[in-house]
């Protein structure tokens, strides 16, 4: 193995990280599920969601936090479920309070309910006041290669283009675009939602992406663990074989076997 | 005083501070953040900061998300 495999980190934000796979915590049967999913997949980074505090119920209800530790796991809140840019930088700024200050947040603006498509004029602004803030934004975009770089230039840390819609598992429907916009990117490019199975994952790795962000397509898996396990290995595997580099596709046969010595 | 805690009306003894509301529902010890007044509130103020009739108290946790 060169030695490029053996030390070949994700770095997002001045920090490393050994897996390229960034996993969600939601829709999960329960929070020991999640725990055992998100171990068998190998991320580092995991994204939880910000919601109100249930008052008055369940006093002894498990935390997320306490199945998912900070001290074990780079905490990745997002603004799921903001509409508006103003939302999403409230919600974020409830994170970093939550996380004790933990600057590190995904940004998701989302457009309307039916396909959760990011509104890119709100994520725009929203990427703005969360740099100005001091935020390190990992941004949820669309395949826009043009967004993508403003979103850059702008000062997000990481930008992540959308395979195809969240939670559909339709897989990478525009690998030419997530290509150009990775080709102008100066900061990691993943590619977020819309993995469906291992061969998306791996695929998205195979092109040179940094990393791919997923959670339904293990959540919503017949068995989570497993898939957890195979998006684990599909990520490696396509990380090497882009690293490796594959063989030129050719329009006609080439023997593998040598033709001298034939009886 | 009435409060508004989380959407939701609620009692409260006067001269309450954050930290008072914040340990009667429980949740002294759990990771949690608060915004009072659509202002965040840093855990090390919440012992300091009176409660006043009609404020907006907002309470969050992490939950599972993508």
């Amino acid at each position: 193995m060169s030695e490029q495999l053996r030390h070949d980190p994700l770095i997002i934000a001045g920090k490393e990280y050994s897996s390229r796979l960034l996993v969600g915590t939601g829709k999960y049967r329960d929070l020991d599920e999640t725990r055992r999913a998100i171990e068998a997949s190998g991320a580092q980074i995991v994204t939880v969601a910000v919601r109100r505090t249930n008052i008055g119920q369940n006093r002894d209800e498990p935390n997320l936090l306490d199945a998912v530790s900070p001290e074990k796991y780079t905490i990745l809140p997002n603004t799921a479920g903001c509409y508006t840019a103003e939302d999403a930088v409230r919600t974020c700024k409830l994170a970093r309070e939550l996380m004790d200050g933990h600057d590190l947040v995904k940004l998701e603006v989302l457009g309307d309910q039916k396909t959760l498509y990011p509104n890119i004029v709100e994520t725009l602004k929203g990427a703005e006041m969360l740099v100005k803030d001091g935020f390190k934004v990992m941004v949820y975009t669309n395949d826009d290669p043009i967004v993508a770089k403003q979103l850059e230039e702008m000062g997000c840390v990481a930008v992540m283009p959308l395979g195809s819609l969240i939670g559909s598992g339709l897989g990478i429907l525009n690998p030419h675009n997530i290509r150009l916009i990775m080709e102008a990117a100066n900061v990691p490019i993943l590619v977020d939602a819309g993995v469906g199975t291992a061969s998306d994952a791996a695929l998205a790795m195979e092109m040179g992406c940094a990393g791919v962000l997923m959670n339904t397509a293990i959540a919503g898996a017949r068995d989570p663990l497993l898939m957890a396990s195979a998006m684990r290995k599909a990520i490696e595997a396509g990380r090497e074989a882009y690293l490796a580099g594959r063989m030129p596709r050719k329009k006609y046969a080439s023997a593998s076997s040598p033709m001298e010595g034939i009886i | 005083m009435r409060i508004v805690l989380n959407g939701d009306t609620m009692e409260l003894r006067d001269d309450s501070s954050l930290a008072d509301l914040v340990e009667q529902l429980g949740l002294g010890d759990k990771r949690i953040a608060a915004e009072v007044n659509m202002e965040i509130v840093p855990r090390s103020q919440h012992a300091a900061l009176r409660l006043n009739d009609g404020d907006q108290i907002e309470i969050v946790h992490a939950i599972g998300g993508g």
